[in-house]
């Protein structure tokens, strides 16, 4: 059933998802659905321990169950030379445990057997004997001088990544000796995992006889995800196809390369078979990249009527036991130095300190540009900060320290050139749509009889579409992205990505995209990602970048399809070229709009009836290379309830305003705006992992990780701004990860304005209603 | 273990082990793999199904447990070519992203209406509340129920209104 997808120029509609009719009917192609002849399971024997000594691994009980085929250790893997695998962030990191183990649940030792249930019988009955060692789990502990150095692989010995700054710091020094006013506070962003409902999973598919692997992955990212297995195993990258099928949800988290995978390809190239291995939740939390984990201080100098004039911060990052982040490679605390936001200082330092840690490796970037959610978070929280400092409405300080509309291009004290905004307008709007003069009268009200009411803001700038590749590659390989379209004798269309959608309805917005620049509907083009046999070469999603990157080269691979349609067009109407025009939907004859050819016609004329010497079809390839980045912004705004007898925090309203440019498909972003809220409210309310003194992970199951439910999530409210970005080819920024990167700092705000009153400065995420509770108690609001 | 089950109206016969979970003997054996798998601690309801009408976790439910019963699956949902009004609200409504829980929240939701077929916004809150969505921040899966609710119950009123709800677009 087609519905809607008939219209020409579907740019800017909201055309339904062309994606839909397949989940709908539970017919979804997620990479365990996929079963394959002779194919065997994995499932893999992980460290109870967060930091100890292997002594010995005895698999001969586990080879005795009915149906096990092999059992690999990082003995083995060692042999071979995949013990350690290098990671993103320039690092290296164990496959399976080789000497010792780092973390909990770290992967020891992986079994494969004839069924599911066999291979995790197995598992359990590998017997490992440990001595413990010594446990670091806190980073501020870890850096100093006597602490146990965990990473004994390494030359440095210490406990000390990598230093990272951007900034002037002497500049910012001299401004902040004569600051009339200087405001500073810590601020935690806690360790958090982007949990898809989906856990991550592959299918390893080795031919001996014809030399090729096909791997079977869940995957954001298939085509680097080719490239780091060809240089890890020596196998022939041509020989390795790649494929992500449907995808639940990603969020960062399928961004790396993880020990699993690696056990999986290493057991289908011995045996010749399939093998799949699909992780549980618990393994998905406890042991694949979690996000943030930054301890963050932030100072603002300012003068006395609140204009801002430099920024200075210093974070200590915990990275676990290796550094896996996935950053691109010459930026190791990601985009962090966004940090300035959207206000005017004259000067900013920041400094980023890596350090190892008993926990599991990661550090990606969770519904986020690189370190982004981090940095907007900071600053809107320490305006807010300030604003209390000078008795100011917090709107009016941001009033007074936003850049300009006439600054842009702005260029950052951080290095950054922001392309375009509109700070003003869109907060304007948002403080008018939620009525925010009423609500501070209603707050006031409340107060006076005892009411516990809050009003939070973030008025947030995100960087995102990595990106332009003079600046950003990922192991070396530049971070461009493409797209190529074939158009076919019936005007069909079949255009690939280098991208790989996990929910994003890349199917229907880039055939948006491709329709609108041939003068066709989206029912004609078909949109296929996730292949890497087929699609050409890309970086993948994540960071936002698909629109930004794959989006600018679908439209700029469309234009380069139109140049050739162009001259077949003034064949069709025997004409010359220069009297050719395009209208929108077809070619025309310059001044006689009714002698036209559409699309579809020159499309046909491209295998039947060319122009002398022309060669035939009608295909092209763009590999788009970014000018730069672009920064999409936003004005939200929570207004929140506390229960003083349980300290339970009610969100009543949520605005949310954003300007993510053109808007290509407004029901898609709206999707996304409500889904990245409500990850953004998850961070400041529910989610965390904290480990015990030993390592231990407390909330390694959904059980302690709390993720919401559509009872505990808020109901959203929309709008937004168009400031559209002047370099991208549609004039489009990117808007998946805005909400989640916006809104943490919205709440956080509103809890702290309504418990202002009891000189309450900062509350560290996830407020969860007992840290409320406590702090009522304490000021004898409740007992 | 033999075991004889009526799935979206066919009956099967198999052979199974008795530790075999119901949604791995749908997805495994019967190649049904609408319901999925997203967590091990009955948290996510991914793998929710009927079982005699009931919504139930597959993943909590042994496939012995359900010798003898009729369990309905997302693909079962649409009758003669048609999708059910559940499936319709679903896309109409943009109440799915990557799809993962899509079949789960359909499932949960068949039942709701059954039990309650104009339910207000609290109430399908409520009534989803055991199934997890990473993506849609659940204000068009709200939305899609509400409407499917109305579209069912307009139906039941007039057996042979067959009014669509064909999304209307822009």
């Amino acid at each position: 059933m087609a519905i809607n997808q008939c219209e020409l120029r579907p740019m800017g509609k909201s055309i339904h998802r062309k994606e839909d009719p397949r989940f709908i009917r539970g017919q979804g192609r997620y990479v365990d659905d996929i079963v394959l002849p002779n194919m065997l399971h994995m499932s893999i024997v992980r460290s109870p321990y967060a930091h100890a000594r292997i002594k010995s691994i005895n698999t001969d009980a586990a080879y005795q169950v009915p149906g096990v085929k092999l059992i690999i250790t990082g003995e083995d893997l060692a042999k071979l030379k995949l013990a350690w695998i290098p990671t993103m962030a320039g690092d290296v990191q164990m496959v399976l445990a080789v000497g010792k183990v780092l973390y909990q649940y770290q992967e020891v030792a992986a079994v494969v057997a004839e069924t599911r249930a066999a291979a995790v019988d197995a598992a359990q009955l590998v017997e490992v004997e440990y001595e413990a060692l010594p446990v670091v789990v806190d980073p501020f502990r870890a850096i100093q001088p006597d602490a146990p150095v965990l990473r004994d692989d390494r030359e440095k010995k210490s406990n000390h990544i990598w230093h990272w700054e951007a900034g002037d710091r002497e500049k910012t020094e001299e401004i902040f000796k004569d600051a009339p006013v200087v405001v500073s506070q810590d601020v935690r962003f806690q360790r958090v995992h982007p949990s898809p409902l989906e856990p991550c999973g592959c299918i390893a598919d080795y031919n001996k006889g014809t030399g090729k692997l096909t791997w079977y992955v869940t995957s954001q990212a298939p085509h680097a995800h080719r490239t780091v297995l060809a240089m890890v195993s020596g196998l022939p990258e041509h020989k390795i196809h790649v494929i992500s099928p449907d995808v639940g949800g990603g969020f960062g988290n399928k961004v790396p390369v993880y020990p699993g995978y690696v056990c999986a390809i290493v057991a289908s190239l011995q045996l010749g078979q399939p093998v799949k291995w699909i992780e549980t939740r618990t393994e998905n939390i406890a042991s694949t990249g979690f996000a943030r984990d930054y301890h963050m201080k932030a100072e603002i100098a300012a003068d006395e009527n609140g204009k801002v004039l430099a920024l200075r911060v210093k974070t200590l990052a915990d990275h676990g036991a290796f550094d896996a982040a996935a950053d691109p490679t010459k930026f190791p605390a990601g985009l962090f130095s966004i940090v300035t936001g959207s206000y005017d200082f004259q000067q900013a330092f920041v400094e980023v300190d890596g350090v190892y840690t008993n926990k599991a490796p990661g550090g990606v970037a969770y519904r986020c540009s690189f370190r982004v959610t981090e940095a907007a978070y900071l600053i809107e929280r320490t305006m807010d900060v300030l604003a209390r400092k000078l008795n100011m409405d917090p709107a009016d300080l941001r009033l007074r320290n936003f850049i300009k509309k006439e600054q842009f291009p702005y260029q950052s004290p951080t290095g950054w050139t922001y392309d375009s905004g509109d700070y003003e307008q869109t907060f304007k709007l948002a403080l008018e749509k939620i009525g925010y003069q009423e609500l501070r009268k209603e707050q006031a009200e409340k107060r006076a009889r005892g009411e516990l009411m809050g009003i939070g803001i973030s008025t947030f700038t995100e960087v995102v579409g990595a990106g332009p590749s003079h600046s950003f590659d990922i192991m070396g390989i530049k971070m461009f992205d493409s797209a190529e379209i074939r158009v076919h004798p019936t005007g069909k269309v079949i255009a690939r990505l280098g991208v790989r959608h996990q929910g994003q309805g890349h199917e229907t917005t880039f055939a948006q995209i491709i329709a609108e620049e041939l003068g066709l509907t989206t029912d004609d083009v078909l949109v296929e990602e996730g292949d890497t046999d087929t699609a050409p070469y890309g970086l993948g999603t994540y960071a936002s970048r698909s629109t930004p990157t794959a989006g600018g080269a679908a439209a700029l691979c469309a234009r380069r399809i139109r140049e050739k349609a162009k001259k077949i067009a003034a064949h069709l109407l025997e004409v010359g070229e220069e009297d050719v025009a395009w209208n929108g939907e077809a070619f025309q004859v310059k001044g006689l709009p009714s002698r036209k050819v559409t699309m579809g016609e020159v499309a046909l004329a491209a295998y039947t009836n060319l122009p002398e010497g022309m060669e035939p079809g009608l295909e092209a390839t763009y590999y788009y290379d970014p000018p730069n980045l672009t920064f999409p912004h936003g004005a939200y705004i929570a207004v929140v309830d506390i229960d003083k007898g349980t300290g339970a925090v009610k969100v009543r309203r949520f605005l949310a305003v954003d300007d993510c440019g053109n808007v290509i498909n407004p029901m898609i972003v709206e999707g996304q705006v409500h889904g990245g809220l409500t990850e953004g409210f998850a961070i400041a309310f529910m989610q965390d992992i904290p480990f015990d003194e030993d390592g231990n992970c407390l909330a390694p199951n959904w059980m302690d990780y709390l993720v919401p439910t559509a009872l505990d999530s808020p109901h959203w409210e929309t709008d937004r701004t168009v400031t559209p970005s002047p370099h991208h080819p549609i004039g489009a920024k990117g808007v998946g990860e805005s909400p989640n990167v916006g809104s943490p700092a919205a709440f956080v705000n509103a809890v702290v304005d309504a418990l202002a009153p009891f000189g309450v400065e900062h509350i560290d995420m996830p407020i969860f209603p007992w840290k409320v509770w406590e702090i009522l108690r304490k000021s004898g609001v409740t007992e | 273990m033999q075991i004889r089950v009526t799935v979206n109206g066919r009956v099967y016969e198999s052979d199974v082990e008795p530790r075999t979970l119901l949604v791995y003997y749908l997805r495994e054996h019967l190649r049904l793999t609408g319901a999925h798998v997203g967590c091990d601690t009955t948290t996510c309801g991914a793998c929710t199904v009927l079982l005699n009408g009931k919504a139930v976790k597959s993943c909590t439910v042994l496939a012995v447990q359900a010798n003898g019963q009729e369990i309905l699956t997302v693909e079962g949902l649409e009758r003669d070519g048609e999708l059910h009004p559940l499936q319709k609200a679903f896309w109409e409504e943009h109440a799915l992203q990557c799809g993962y829980c899509t079949p789960g929240m359909i499932m949960t939701a068949c039942e709701l209406l059954e039990r309650n077929p104009l339910p207000t916004e609290e109430e399908v809150r409520k009534g989803i509340s055991g199934n997890v969505c990473r993506c849609t921040g659940y204000v068009n899966i709200v939305k899609a129920i509400q409407s499917a609710g109305r579209v069912l119950a307009a139906q039941k009123m007039d057996p042979h209104n067959q009014s669509e709800v064909v999304p209307s677009g822009n």
